[in-house]
């Protein structure tokens, strides 16, 4: 339910349903990169930015960043499992990578859960979003920073 | 405020608005009249690779001599089964048309598997990515007039290992990462562009290309074996070789392929070997990265120091997932803001052949706009440029450290005086490259890469 004035009634209306119907406006977005110091494995910088500092507890942030660096290191973990799994596809040509999925993938899968599961609980109610990283190439964890807004659509 | 009567009002009750329409831009407009059906994130990849199969396969622009290495391996192993095997077969044993048949089939399929998987190739930066990279570039650097060349140094198992920014994906390269010119991506623990298979060799493809090439070299092995066997059973009994190969044309053929290639592919596979047992590249072993040729005491920080684990983490460690989606959709919007970003992507191509030959039309063109220097640098590594490469030169954009093919590799291994390049892999190199040389795509097909190429806009982001 909205209360517009008669008068203005027209542009307003407009102006809400445009507002009702975006998202938030974007403020800035934060790229948390890769961390390089133990190899090639896939693992983000813990360093808390700047620009979060208002928003969220420094705690939260590093909790999540240090539980998404673990699944990783799970995805990529040398052990007798990954070798059963990468000899088993060697002798079959590589042809099980056609048929079944492989564990990296059954762990993409559980982070992508995670981030989810992270924005819908943490995230969001502070105005930012978490992107999986595997759709920047496993390069950043690109956090959207939303323009805080008091108006419109806090529901 | 008695002029204003405040009343509730349902939005719900009210007619829509009329949306805006999209914004037009130039090429596009005819496509936004009907509703198109949504693309796939293929059919906009920036880079120089060739789709089939609704994106599920994924070869180099240019394939090489793949046909040729198909075909000889086909026709050797056919005139094997057909002229070889029956006498075999009766004379010693039927277990070696099973043998031959079962490398054959590995053979074919690694080779498949080599040519058509993405090598691991990393996704340009999203145009978000690219300007908070450049802001903390130029927070750090200096205000001279010169910009410093852009790399950033980590500390890997105390080693200083330093990561260059790629001008073309808007990054700092991850580390043993290479931009492969022929293709125009970045490919993680990037090997080298195999024209014999078509196609970078890669993380993700590494381990294909390693049991493709050392099963090719026990085929090879076997076939020169079995046809020297067969002739020498026919030759028996006082009645000469050219008896033998009367009545054998066939074995001819494949004795003459099978001599010439096997010390080839037999040298290529030991140098594999000695690679993945120290957890090396291709590229860092011609660019002697970790050999310590300068007199530091630098040494492979990748390695695990146990040769078993090092072969085990690089041909049955965990496969890798493909970074580029290709059969992902775009988002409808994003389809128009790639439309309007780069005003130059050719949107009349949705079919990815189009779309190469019109990215190779606008590099020609691009690079003729270019400075002599930038167009006809050598940043592919094409043996008859190397010795123009401006191997060292910082100003030059294009970040022309060598993204070499084996053929180029062996080159500069030659004529880059400080490198020792170890006898072995020089050898098998140098085999390959004059017959790799002979069939390195003509450059008058070969469009020049312009490695800042304005079209190549990031890959459409999800938002």
């Amino acid at each position: 339910m909205y209360f517009v004035s008669r008068k203005c009634a027209v542009v307003r209306i407009y102006q809400v349903r445009l507002q009702d119907l975006q998202q938030p406006a974007v403020s800035s977005k934060v790229f948390i990169q890769r961390d390089y110091s133990s190899g090639t494995i896939c693992k983000f910088q813990t360093k808390f930015p700047s620009e979060l500092e208002s928003r969220i507890d420094k705690q939260q942030f590093e909790e999540t960043i240090q539980t998404l660096n673990n699944l990783y290191a799970e995805a990529e973990k040398l052990g007798g499992k990954s070798y059963l799994e990468g000899c088993l596809a060697c002798l079959t040509a590589y042809t099980i990578f056609l048929c079944m999925e492989t564990h990296y993938e059954k762990v993409l899968k559980k982070i992508a859960r995670y981030i989810k599961d992270q924005n819908e609980k943490i995230y969001a109610p502070r105005g930012l979003l978490l992107t999986d990283p595997i759709e920047r190439g496993l390069r950043v964890v690109e956090i959207t920073i939303f323009e805080d807004r008091s108006i419109g659509s806090g529901r | 405020m008695k002029n204003c009567e405040y009343q509730q009002i349902d939005p719900q009750a009210l007619p829509t608005p009329t949306p805006t329409p999209p914004p037009h831009h130039g090429s596009e407009g005819d496509k936004k009249e009907e509703p198109r059906r949504p693309r796939r994130k293929w059919e906009v990849f920036p880079g120089k690779n060739r789709f089939f199969c609704g994106g599920r396969i994924i070869v180099a622009r240019q394939s090489g001599v793949l046909p040729l290495t198909l075909g000889l391996i086909l026709v050797t192993s056919g005139l094997f089964f057909i002229f070889d095997c029956p006498f075999l077969v009766k004379h010693l044993t039927s277990c070696i048309p099973v043998i031959g048949g079962v490398l054959f089939v590995f053979v074919v399929i690694t080779l498949l598997q080599t040519s058509f998987t993405d090598p691991g190739i990393l996704p340009r930066a999203t145009p978000d990515e690219a300007a908070d990279i450049e802001k903390q570039i130029d927070n750090t650097g200096n205000t001279s007039y010169r910009p410093p060349p852009r790399t950033k140094e980590v500390v890997i198992n105390q080693q200083v290992v330093k990561l260059k920014y790629c001008f073309t994906c808007k990054m700092f390269r991850p580390p043993r990462t290479s931009h492969c010119s022929l293709c125009d991506n970045c490919v993680e623990r990037f090997d080298h562009h195999c024209p014999w298979v078509g196609n970078c060799v890669g993380k993700r493809n590494y381990r294909f290309f390693y049991t493709f090439i050392v099963s090719l070299s026990f085929l090879t092995a076997f076939i020169f074996g079995c046809v020297t066997t067969h002739l020498a059973l026919r030759a028996q009994g006082g009645k000469g070789l050219v008896f033998a190969l009367q009545e054998s044309p066939g074995s001819a053929v494949e004795l003459v392929i099978c001599f010439f290639s096997v010390w080839s592919i037999l040298g290529l596979s030991g140098f594999h070997t000695y690679l993945v047992s120290s957890n090396l590249t291709t590229n860092e072993d011609i660019k002697g990265s970790w050999s310590g040729k300068s007199g530091e005491d630098v040494t492979n920080p990748y390695s695990h120091r146990n040769i078993f684990i090092n072969c085990c983490s690089v041909l049955c460690g965990p496969m890798p997932p493909s970074l580029i989606d290709r059969r992902g959709f775009l988002p409808a919007d994003e389809s128009a803001q790639t439309g309007g970003a780069d005003i130059e992507v050719p949107a009349l191509a949705t079919k990815s052949e189009i779309n190469v030959c019109t990215q190779g039309t606008k590099g020609l063109l691009e690079s003729a706009t270019l400075p002599p220097l930038l167009s006809t640098s050598c940043p592919q590594g094409k043996p008859q440029t190397a010795h123009t490469c401006p191997d060292s030169s910082p100003a030059v954009n294009s970040d022309p450290s060598p993204e070499l093919s084996v053929s180029c590799g062996a080159r500069h291994a030659a004529s880059s005086p400080g490198d020792a390049s170890p006898s072995r892999h020089s050898k098998a190199c140098s085999k390959k490259s004059k017959r790799a040389a002979l069939h390195i795509p003509n450059p008058a097909f070969d469009i020049p890469v312009s490695p800042t190429s304005p079209d190549a806009a990031s890959f459409a982001p999800l938002h």
